[in-house]
């Protein structure tokens, strides 16, 4: 039989249902399963005695003929920067190493209650701050994809962990947060559908803030339809979250009709960049043949200010971050350093001690471009150029109903390349930033193997609150794809 | 006159803004449902938004907005349909986020004025130029401990609205009027109790002197000026600390100084060298506060008669004078009592006995009007009984303090007393016919010319009568029998 692990959550819901196999057990399945695939380092904590007592009351549910949760006994990885009750929750940083949180974010909140169970606290790059995940303070995540050279690889980031384990079949799904790419890349570079919903369709509160107008909570899986169901039960609006919005929740997955007739796709002609692998082209180039077979029509546009997105990026993001980092001081919790013997040694030395070498360098580019004399030059002008970026995606929208991109430059790269140069790593959110700028939504969905084997995703964006369209489209790529090879350590094992 | 302080020099002239922080009366914070409860234990009264804990979110309170718009009303100023809240970064253990949220660039009220009330009735106008919403921020305690400061989030997040004025200030006594009278207004709009003791109304006060004629000269910004008294002896020791320098060659510099209030002095915190960089910007958990002109004008509509109107008003309506208005208006429980005391009766006389008779029985027992023994009602009927001549008003002034002790009706006391007026024209002819026989030698040299006696034999009835006797009756009786 198909091991369990290896189940889409569409599917494992649907055997729930006929009582095929319990919760437990397929709770229990995952839980072997991340026994014997911790040289990923996927998660920071593993919770099996959480995870098989929630899957032992949706059981029960089931058993009492409660109406079914939307993702009644599903066993899902948690981003380690969402908060979760009496859990510890880290964001991958000394500094909050041992903090417990006595609350539990919006988002897991509304999955447990629709009955997800929690395997464990998901790797990522420390306060989400990375590409590659290798920034974090519990050390760096492998892809279990690997290349022909057989080297290790970086699962991308930030949600690095996340993409790991539900590529590794040690999640079925995942929750992830995405600030200038970290639900995309990773799941781009880890052969997984991954979508950064329109911003306030996911509430914020209780996930730990990198840049909070860039943030996105939202779900990675093996399939664009587990996207949506998991995205259908993590969206909605919270009044603790004074950006969240007051939107129906549609039921995504219905969605996936796999007809585009009478849709227009963009192809943006700025995404086209030197020094891109060719087969990034190609696979682009595959992208709009099958979405043309699907009835789309394709239209070229334009999205004039797509350069500046990265440096405006690389300003807002430190800058908020640099604002939303102060809270931890070592004053109420987390880490507090032993050697300090005034307020000032206090501050510096919990700090230095706490935060990784990548988060300092962001609070330094933040607190610089905040300061007085720099704000005009830096902040107020990225400002003004995201409003520039938003309005070319509002422009675009004009033509078209979807735009269709690469998710990253390349597949995934191997552990300790690009880490000499902080430019050449920023480079992997070329694609993805603009979408967080603009906050309109955007979906990755694998797309094609490269030579060496990697997976590559294409990227498709829609316009604010149209995830429907922007999962109708991925549905397509993914079908067409028939991406269905698994990482060569999960072909050894089968 | 302006006011102006002799230096070796000639004379300076002071110029002083201020900048009050009152805490808006609120049941919960600006961003958190926690209570604002005062003197509540430490760290009893903190949410975990603000404790500033991970992934914790703001959410704005609506009534503190109300209260804030309530407050700019009231200032005659503008309110401001959009206002942007921003964070002003910087460390300390007692501000749990690393920045406090305030309003910067885009406030929520902008300019206004108020009058203040000076020295023998005049008036001056003192511009506001905004007032702008922002979070509280926690206590340190420093003196618990030999080696360990202490902190109290209980006042952590407590919405403070930040109320700037422009700078007309040009005196001690007119920044005591000013801060008087400010505090006067909020107490009137319930947004701030004013209660400066418990903090919830702070002041910085900035001051520069000029010699008259000349352009503004450098300021100094005194922190923790937390009486009236603090601000009077603050700028007195302030204006001479410059004049001083400035005499003796010396500049300005432009800083931070802080009011000892035991020493009497003000000393640096920090020069504008060492000034933070706050790095403000605009808060991305809050989106630009928009307000609807039809809400702001239903707090209009609720907004109560403010003290230069109902002043004005009592001036007008009843003939006081306005030291006598002033002294009523000062609080709105007191103008109240007043204009119940008043309903139906002389307002002169019920003026003089709330100032002179109730406050000043109240104010010697250290007793708020809100708790007087004697109520409006009561003290009315008092004034019914001079008026309708069943006491006089010295009888009534005997009243007075046993309604005070008792808490009973003053009618009740006359009949007890048996103090009821005699008007009885024949049982007050019998006394003044008896002191005639009784005193010859005085009748005769009344008769005689000494008109002054005349006092002598109203006294006598008085004493004879117990002060019972109708004071006219017994003037018109004893006349007529003195000048047969």
């Amino acid at each position: 039989m198909t091991a369990l692990t290896h189940l889409s959550i569409a599917a494992a819901l649907d055997a729930l249902e006929k009582k095929e196999f319990s919760a437990r057990e397929l709770t229990q399945a995952h839980i072997e399963a991340m026994e014997s695939r911790r040289e990923l380092n996927a998660y920071i904590i593993e919770t099996p005695d959480i995870a098989l007592s929630q899957a032992d009351n949706s059981d029960k549910r089931r058993a009492k003929g409660d109406k079914a949760g939307l993702l009644e006994g599903i066993p899902l990885a948690i981003k380690d920067l969402f908060c979760t009750d009496n859990v510890q929750t880290t964001a991958a940083s000394n500094i909050l190493k041992g903090f417990i949180p006595p609350y539990e974010s919006t988002v897991t909140r509304k999955l447990f209650d629709d009955g997800a169970v929690m395997l464990g606290k998901a790797n990522l790059d420390q306060f989400a701050m990375g590409s590659s995940n290798t920034t974090s303070a519990f050390g760096n995540v492998i892809n279990p994809w690997r290349g022909d050279d057989g080297r290790d690889l970086v699962p991308g980031g930030s949600s690095g962990g996340s993409a790991a384990a539900v590529a590794a079949r040690i999640a079925m799904g995942a929750t992830a947060t995405d600030t200038g790419g970290s639900i995309r890349q990773p799941a781009a570079f880890c052969g997984l559908a991954g979508i950064k919903p329109t911003y306030g369709r996911c509430s914020r509160w209780g996930v730990i803030a990198f840049a909070s107008s860039l943030d996105h909570p939202g779900p990675i899986a093996r399939t664009v339809e587990d996207c949506a169901l998991m995205l259908r039960s993590m969206s909605g609006h919270d009044p603790m979250d004074s950006t969240s919005a007051q939107r129906d929740v549609p039921d995504f997955a219905a969605a996936l009709t796999g007809d585009l007739r009478g849709l227009k796709i963009g192809i943006p002609k700025e995404y086209r960049l030197d020094g891109i692998p060719a087969e990034i082209d190609t696979v682009w180039e595959q992208g709009i043949a099958w979405l043309k077979d699907a009835g789309a029509e394709i239209v070229d546009i334009t999205l004039p200010h797509t350069k500046h997105a990265l440096p405006t990026y690389y300003i807002i993001a430190p800058a908020e971050a640099s604002s939303n980092l102060a809270r931890y001081d070592g004053v109420r919790y987390g880490h507090r350093s032993a050697e300090a013997s005034t307020l000032s040694e206090m501050y510096s030395k919990t700090r230095a001690e706490g935060f990784g070498e990548e988060v300092k360098r962001r609070i330094m580019i933040g607190t610089y471009v905040l300061s007085a004399g720099y704000y005009d030059a830096y902040y107020i002008k990225a400002q003004k150029v995201r409003r520039l970026i938003l309005n070319d995606f509002t422009a675009a929208y004009e033509k078209c109903d979807a735009i269709l991109t690469p998710t990253a430059p390349s597949a995934a790269f191997p552990i300790g390349e690009n880490e000499d140069d902080p430019l050449k790593m920023y480079l992997n959110d070329v694609f993805t930033v603009t979408a967080n700028l603009a906050g309109v939504p955007a979906m990755s969905v694998p797309a094609g193997l490269d030579a060496r084997g990697l997976p590559l995703g294409l990227q498709i964006l829609g316009r604010a609150w149209d995830e429907e369209t922007v999962f109708k489209v991925a549905g397509v790529i993914e079908r067409s794809a028939k991406f269905e090879t698994l990482p060569q350590m999960l072909r050894k094992a089968a | 006159m302006a006011y102006l302080t002799q230096g070796e020099t000639g004379e300076w002239e002071t110029v002083i803004g201020m900048e009050i922080h009152a805490q808006i009366t609120a049941n919960s914070k600006l961003f958190s449902g926690a209570s604002t409860l005062f003197g509540a234990e430490p760290n009893t009264q903190v949410s975990i938004v603000d404790a500033a804990m991970p992934g914790m979110l703001p959410v704005l309170n609506a009534y503190c907005v109300e209260q804030a718009v309530r407050t700019g009303l009231g200032l005659n100023a503008k309110i401001n349909h959009t206002s942007v809240f921003e964070r002003k970064n910087y460390f300390y253990p007692d501000l749990p986020q690393g920045y406090q949220i305030s309003q910067f660039l885009h406030p929520i009220v902008g300019e206004g004025r108020i009058e203040i009330d000076l020295e023998g009735g005049k008036v001056k106008e003192i511009g506001i130029t905004r007032l702008h919403l922002e979070q509280d921020a926690g206590k340190s305690v420093h003196d618990l401990h030999p080696s360990k400061s202490f902190v109290d989030l209980n006042r952590s997040g407590c919405a403070l609205m930040e109320i700037v004025s422009e700078p007309d200030i040009n005196s001690p006594e007119e920044a005591v009027a000013y801060l008087s009278k400010l505090r006067m207004i909020l107490r009137y709009l319930g947004t701030c109790d004013g209660n400066m003791e418990e903090g919830s109304m702070r002041a910085d006060v900035n001051i520069s002197v000029r010699k008259p004629g000349d352009g503004l000269g450098t300021r100094a910004e005194i922190k923790n000026v937390n009486s009236l008294k603090a601000v009077q002896q603050a700028i007195d020791y302030e204006v001479a600390r410059q004049i001083e320098i400035i005499e003796g060659g010396g500049k300005i510099v432009q800083e931070t100084r802080l009011w000892d209030p035991n020493k009497g002095v003000t000393r640096s915190m920090r020069s504008k060298e060492e000034a933070h960089d706050y790095r403000y910007f605009p808060d991305p958990d809050l989106l630009p506060l928009h307000i609807q002109a039809d809400w702001i004008a239903g707090i209009k509509e609720t907004l109560p008669e403010l003290p230069d109107q109902k002043k004005h008003r009592f001036i007008g309506e009843y003939g006081l004078s306005p030291y006598d208005a002033g002294v009523l208006i000062a609080e709105r429980n007191r103008a109240a009592f007043f204009e119940a005391v008043a309903k139906g009766r002389d307002p002169k006389l019920a003026a003089n006995w709330v100032i002179n008779e109730l406050l000043g029985i109240l104010n010697k027992n250290a007793t708020a009007l809100d708790d007087s023994p004697i109520s409006a009602a009561q003290l009315g009927a008092l004034i019914d009984l001079i008026a309708d001549n069943t006491i006089s008003g010295k009888i009534a002034k005997d009243v007075f303090p046993l309604m005070y002790e008792t808490g009973k009706d003053a009618g009740q006391i006359v009949e007890e007393k048996g103090l009821k007026q005699v008007t009885d024209t024949g049982a007050i002819e019998a006394v003044i016919d008896s002191i005639i026989a009784a005193n010859p030698d005085n009748v005769a040299a009344y008769r005689g010319g000494k008109d002054k006696l005349f006092g002598f034999f109203v006294g006598q009835v008085m004493k004879e009568t117990q002060g019972k006797a109708n004071p006219a009756a017994v003037n018109d009786l004893l006349k007529k029998k003195l000048d047969a």
